[in-house]
């Protein structure tokens, strides 16, 4: 009998979620521990997974098949190609960081952070059920569904007098794009019951024999449209990105590394997964529009970000910008961009990750203010905290050596061969990076202390265990991102086989029409 | 043609012989009915202080019978016909009636555990409805703890209408079940114990307009007999398939005025813009448990009355009617949508959000299909379990003075923290309302929009999702009150529900969420399958036509 890896993945935490739940008030202390725990376990789980993946296998594995409602066609089918399996990976990693450093956050309120922990562990099922989904009904539930905890964490358990609004905001921005995929998922459903067999089975849509084969383009076309605009907010891409700000300066900043590390990253795991497979005509017909938009949200995420006062506004504001280079690396239909891509959503989880909780660190030794200008001369009383913030904030400017840079590479090769243009247009937002965050740096850990900081203890034991495993894997894959490529990469020539694209010819001056040549129409 | 001709074609056959009449499948209406006459003799022989609690037990186990019956006529009338006609073609049995019919039955039964609840002697309804609001015999009543126990036959004879109405098979007796079920619910709206006089208005209210739009419907009754020589429904389908029984030449128009003005009768009763305006009003002013009532047993029976009468009797006439509905459809979603937005008040918000799924399931009415049945069934009832759960969480949050409910929403601050058992239900219920995945909405809105977009309505889906999205905000907006805001100065005292209101909650809880985890069992068995021909990818029967082996005719 083989393991069923991704349901225990999925039902282990939920389950967690239950018992937390359930535990009697005034048991703060049990709930913590209990959490932990499992989020531990889940982590094994996932270890023991990515173990037995074959990497030169079939391009998903621990494939599940079960059918859930009949009547649409729905099944409960999970699976895992290359990049959904680092994806799991990088949530089941942070969820434990993220529970770490919550360990404190929560005393004296009323619940002990009970709640909190609860909905930590019922956000991780769904996180990990969303990149497991190889049915497009079970996605859509596990990504409408994955709002409501996230919800919660920010309005509840958030910061700040403005928490309500952000949540308010999140939740109607998510649920309006969610509602327009829903649309486009019931017409999904509605073409491959003409074509003869009404299905969610993302194994039998996709592909030049699929169902969603012999559609008509302009319908296509709003079917990616409909499933685009969703992800485009989730990601979040300019224009659609305004909640992100509010929602990061709102959450604790736990809840943003999940919100911004993982979460998005469905966003643009949706477009390659879905957009781009479901629709590849569409898909690259709409090339053009998507990459412009990525290149707006790189400059202008960069350069607002730059504007910033707020250090968890800003870092909502570096995601911008670097959300736009993973949307441009997919939508440049190029193999190394693509997985640069893929390969930037691992890594950028990791670097965000790492900044929010180390700014979340300061921020709780500074009676909670993320404005900047309290901060000053952090460096001299507390040099751990700030060595950890340069090298998460130099990840993030992705500095050769640490695991950014990579990705961010790759995606510039990528792009450049499918055209030289919007190429150079990005790399302003790399010295841009380097602006806003060794500003940010120099503003809040250099010069002379503050008088309210001189007497802040450094990283403590526990918050040195929850961000110290983030600053490794930054540094290994940043060195050795070989395995990560292993098995991104299979999965990335899967897509690109099935959109009907191939790299253009590398020598160089390459016209741009000759690298749409192979587009499928 | 002369007027001789017409009345020689229209001699009724003289019936000599004594009518054939299925007890055995009439048998859970008549259980329904003898409970309610029972019940009179109840009120009129037993002690008054036995009254309740016999009553009590009468009306539930009288449901439960019901239910019963009707769940085993469930394989009697199952195989390659869709169903039997019984007492001369007036009563069908067929798939879609039993299953309306059983919706009700439950319904109505969790309905009565909120009717039943009692607190230190006092009921939601008023001691002795004909005192004068506010005079001292009224409060003499009180004292004396009198109470309404005839709020029970009542009840049984509103869902003996219900029943009825979802069943009938001509259009007079549809129209005769209209009665039943609207009169007692007129008489209900009246009977709250506090606000007396606001709730009296709402009574006065729903039988006014009530009373007009069965002028309406019966009007267009008699116009469809003009054009089609019969009120029977599957006399009205051939004669809409003939072109007109020719009793009447070029009576197109006839049948034309005949589907308007029966539409409005049955939209009137769905509660659809621009018919919506005595929902409000009336949700807010009837004893709650009665609103629970109604806004999950009476929208069930309208829909089902009104699927039956545009699925078989129009059913030929779906290019006629189906641009009014799109209008109706569209109306209904934004008018209600929007005025949803500024409310503040717990009871008419949940009225006007009641407007809006009326919107969302008329989206599936238009889609004139097999798959459209199906996707309203489901919604009715899974929209029926969560709106009772809604309201019985309403019963139980009182305003500090005067003990009358806390129905401005501002009240309702804080409650998160003060009752999260019942804030949890409440979100849930709010968050099924907006159709979040894995609640019992969730798979209603889907299989509603579903059946539309594969109809070919995908602009009505459009609005549909776009409305939803407004409708959204308001179900969010009471639950960042209920568990992000610091409890109000005027914080509502909220009563620890007993056993029967929390009875009504829990099984609201688990009904949206078994729905919306699992909700195959009802989609597969319950409801009707899609025909085999829509699959294979032929046209469905003809254009314009609703596919007929649904409902028997």
């Amino acid at each position: 009998m083989t393991i069923p890896w991704l349901t225990l993945a999925i039902a282990l935490p939920a389950v967690g979620a239950l018992i937390v739940a359930l535990l009697p008030r005034g048991q703060g202390e049990l709930a913590k521990r209990v959490t932990f725990g499992f989020t531990l376990a889940v982590l094994a789980v996932v270890g023991a997974m990515a173990l037995n993946f074959q990497a030169d296998g079939p391009r998903f594995q621990f494939t599940e098949t079960h059918v859930w409602i009949e009547r649409f066609g729905v099944h409960y089918a999970v699976g895992v190609d290359g990049i959904a399996l680092v994806l799991i990976g990088l949530s089941a990693l942070l969820v434990p960081l993220v529970v770490l450093a919550a360990w404190k956050e929560q005393q004296g309120t009323e619940d002990e952070g009970k709640g909190y922990f609860a909905l930590i562990l019922i956000l991780e099922a769904m996180m990990i059920g969303v990149f497991a989904a190889t049915d497009v009904f079970l996605f859509y539930v596990f990504f409408e569904a994955m709002l409501i905890p996230v919800y919660f964490m920010i309005g509840r358990y958030g910061r700040g007098e403005g928490r309500r609004r952000a949540a308010v905001k999140f939740l109607l921005y998510s649920l309006l794009g969610g509602l327009l995929m829903l649309v486009a998922v019931i017409g999904v459903y509605a073409l491959s019951a003409q074509a003869g067999n009404g299905t969610f089975l993302w194994s039998e849509l996709v592909g030049s024999d699929g169902l969603l084969a012999g559609i008509d383009p302009a319908t296509a076309r709003w079917l990616f449209l409909g499933f685009f605009i969703a992800f485009a907010i989730k990601a979040p891409m300019w224009p659609v990105h305004t909640w992100l700000p509010t929602a990061a300066q709102s959450s604790r900043p736990g809840t943003a590394v999940l919100l911004v590390g993982v979460l998005d990253k469905v966003g643009t795991y949706g477009m390659l997964r879905y957009c781009l497979e479901l629709f590849p005509g569409a898909a690259t017909w709409f090339v053009w529009p998507v990459v412009v938009l990525s290149l707006v949200s790189i400059v202008y995420g960069a350069v607002v970000a730059i504007g910033q006062s707020d250090m968890l506004k800003l870092i909502a504001y570096t995601s911008v910008s670097h959300f736009g280079f993973i949307t441009l690396g997919i939508f440049a239909m190029t193999s190394q961009a693509q997985s640069g891509a893929a390969l930037y959503m691992v890594n950028h989880g990791f670097s965000t990750g790492a900044l929010f909780l180390v700014v979340g660190f300061l921020i709780a030794r500074n009676n909670g203010s993320a404005a900047i200008a309290d901060y000053g001369g952090v460096q001299k009383v507390a040099p751990v905290l700030a060595a950890m913030f340069l090298i998460a904030g130099l990840s993030s400017l992705a500095l050769p050596g640490l695991s950014p840079f990579v990705s961010e590479f790759l995606v510039f090769v990528g792009t450049y061969a499918f055209n030289p243009v919007p190429a150079i247009i990005a790399t302003v937002g790399v010295v841009l990076a380097a602006l806003y965050i060794l500003w940010m740096y120099q503003r809040t850990m250099t010069g002379p202390v503050r008088e309210k900081l001189a007497h802040i203890s450094d990283l403590s034991l526990r918050e040195k265990f929850a961000v110290g495993p983030l600053i490794a894997v930054i540094i290994l894959f940043g060195v050795y991102p070989q395995p990560l490529l292993d098995v991104i990469n299979p999965a990335v020539e899967g897509t690109m086989q099935q959109v009907g694209v191939s790299d253009p010819a590398p020598e160089l001056g390459v016209d741009q029409a000759d690298g749409q040549e192979g587009a499928g129409e | 043609m002369s007027p001789l001709s017409l009345s020689v074609l229209a001699a009724p056959a003289v019936i000599t012989e004594p009518p054939e009449i299925d007890y055995g499948l009439l048998s859970p209406m008549l259980v329904v009915f003898a409970v309610g006459v029972i019940g009179v003799a109840v009120e009129a022989f037993a002690p008054k202080d036995k009254r309740r609690i016999v009553q009590l037990w009468l009306a539930g186990l009288g449901l439960l019978a019901a239910f019963v019956l009707t769940v085993l006529q469930v394989g009697a009338v199952t195989g390659p016909e869709a169903g039997v006609a019984i007492a001369f073609g007036t009563v069908m049995v067929d798939g879609p009636a039993l299953f309306f019919q059983g919706t009700i039955l439950v319904l109505a039964l969790v309905s009565l555990l909120l009717i039943a609840e009692h607190r230190d002697g006092e009921s939601a309804f008023a001691a002795q409805a004909a005192t004068v609001p506010g005079s001292g015999e009224e409060a003499e009543h009180r004292l004396a703890g009198s109470q309404h126990t005839e709020v029970y036959p009542l009840v049984m004879f509103a869902v003996l209408g219900m029943q009825l109405f979802v069943s009938a098979g001509d259009f007079l007796t549809m129209f005769i079940a209209l009665e039943v079920m609207s009169l007692p619910l007129y008489l209900l709206c009246g009977l709250a114990r506090t606000r007396r006089l606001f709730s009296q208005e709402a009574a006065l209210k729903y039988f006014l307009l009530g009373a007009f739009s069965s002028a309406f419907f019966l009007f267009g009754i008699a116009m469809v007999y003009g054009y089609a020589g019969s009120v029977q429904f599957g006399a009205v389908h051939e004669a809409i398939g003939a072109g007109g029984a020719g009793t009447i030449e070029n009576g197109e128009p006839l049948l034309l005025i005949g589907i308007a003005l029966i539409a409005v009768g049955l939209l009137f009763k769905v509660g659809a813009v621009p018919f919506h305006n005595w929902k409000p009003d009336v949700y807010q002013g009837a004893p709650t448990p009665i609103t629970a009532l109604m806004a999950s047993c009476t929208l069930v029976a309208a829909f089902g009355a009104l699927l039956r009468v545009f699925y078989v009797a129009f059913g030929g006439a779906v290019w006629e009617w189906r641009p009014m509905m799109w209008v109706v459809a569209i109306l209904t979603m934004v008018v209600a949508a929007a005025i949803a937005v500024t409310q503040r008040d717990v009871k008419r918000l949940l009225a006007y959000s009641s407007v809006v799924h009326a919107g969302f399931i008329l989206t599936a009415v238009v889609a004139a299909s097999p798959e459209g049945l199906a996707g309203a069934m489901f919604y009715l009832a899974a929209y029926g379990f969560t709106t009772i759960g809604a309201f019985a969480v309403v019963t139980l949050v009182r305003a500090r003075e005067g003990g009358g409910e806390a129905g401005e929403l501002a009240q309702w601050a804080g409650l998160g923290r003060t009752s999260p058992f019942l804030a949890c239900s409440l979100a849930l219920f709010l968050l099924a309302f907006a159709g979040i995945p894995l609640t019992s909405g969730f798979i209603g809105k889907f299989a509603v929009f579903e059946a539309a977009v594969a109809a070919g309505a995908t602009p009505l889906v459009i609005v549909g999702v776009l409305s939803s999205a407004v409708t959204a905000f308001f179900y969010v907006r009471i639950i960042v009150l209920m568990f992000f805001a610091d409890p109000a100065e005027s914080a509502p005292k909220v009563l620890k529900p007993g056993a029967l209101t929390g009875t009504a909650i829990i099984v609201g809880v688990a009904a949206t969420l078994i729905l919306g985890v699992f909700p195959g069992p009802v989609l597969d068995n319950l409801v009707p399958q899609p025909v085999p021909e829509a699959v294979n990818g032929t046209q469905p029967a003809e254009a314009g036509m609703v596919p007929g082996d649904m409902f028997v005719r």
